[in-house]
């Protein structure tokens, strides 16, 4: 807009040149997004367990160091709070990160016979980021609960 | 992953019938993520366990589906409840279609 102002006082080879110049630029900030690696949709994820069903928040433990200094390698503990009876348990627990580039962790299927709907292991984190555990209830019903973990040197990837 | 054996213990290694056992596995994986390049620039495939589960006398106790985020070398535990004395069996199958499995006997003291 501003070179057309000035087109007068510009000869031809002159605007060319900042023509050019501008298009580059406007190159280089469109290739920043544009080549950054796209996470896979956290909501979308969220929203392919969870459906349309209202969720609660209580009653999911999630464990995790306060800052995790190697991101290849997090402790995690999940512990849900259920009688885990036979009508009465928790049938899945879904693991979610929302700062890789896979938002699913893990998925881990519970029966009454596990006695305790309750989970450890190692993830991989490529970012300091909140963990999101969704606890789906034999009763069609989901908790979900939430924690942050600072990450000194992300995992994932290379 | 030929020649490798997955370890699992329970604690208390001996329970009486209604007590909840806690079951900590370990097995050697790379879990190879399909986001890591070589040196040429090459994508390395993916190649991780995707599929771990747990029975007791055939009966499902437990079992996790797992994706890239899960670390090298994939440490689970979890719990279960002892009805009886008998077999835990424990599997785990990766992108490449092995299968690798053992078995924990459970007496009850």
């Amino acid at each position: 807009m501003v070179m057309q102002l000035h087109l007068e006082t510009l000869d031809r080879r002159q605007f060319v040149v900042g023509a050019g110049a501008a298009a580059a630029i406007f190159a280089l900030f469109r290739s920043i997004p544009a080549s950054a690696e796209k996470p896979q949709d956290f909501d979308a994820t969220f929203k392919s367990i969870v459906g349309d069903a209202e969720t609660g928040d209580s009653g999911v433990e999630i464990t995790l160091p306060e800052i995790a200094e190697n991101g290849n390698t997090v402790p995690f503990s999940i512990a849900v709070e259920s009688a885990m009876s036979k009508d009465d348990y928790v049938k899945a627990v879904h693991l979610l990160s929302t700062g890789n580039p896979q938002p699913m962790i893990a998925t881990f299927h519970f029966t009454p016979l596990s006695g305790t709907a309750d989970v450890s292991g190692r993830m991989r984190l490529a970012k300091t980021q909140e963990i999101v555990a969704v606890a789906e209830l034999s009763n069609g019903k989901f908790l979900v609960g939430k924690q942050m973990v600072k990450v000194t040197i992300g995992g994932c990837g290379g | 992953m030929s020649n490798n054996k997955p370890r699992a213990k329970i604690s208390p290694a001996n329970p009486k019938v209604g007590d909840v056992i806690e079951v900590k596995t370990l097995v050697s994986h790379v879990m190879e993520t399909g986001l890591r390049k070589d040196k040429n620039g090459q994508v390395i495939p993916r190649n991780i366990i995707h599929s771990f589960k747990a029975t007791f006398e055939g009966e499902p106790v437990f079992s996790g589906d797992l994706y890239p985020g899960i670390s090298a070398n994939p440490y689970i535990a979890f719990h279960m409840k002892v009805t009886k004395p008998g077999a835990l069996e424990l599997t785990w199958v990766d992108d490449a279609g092995e299968t690798l499995s053992t078995t924990v006997s459970v007496t009850v003291g």
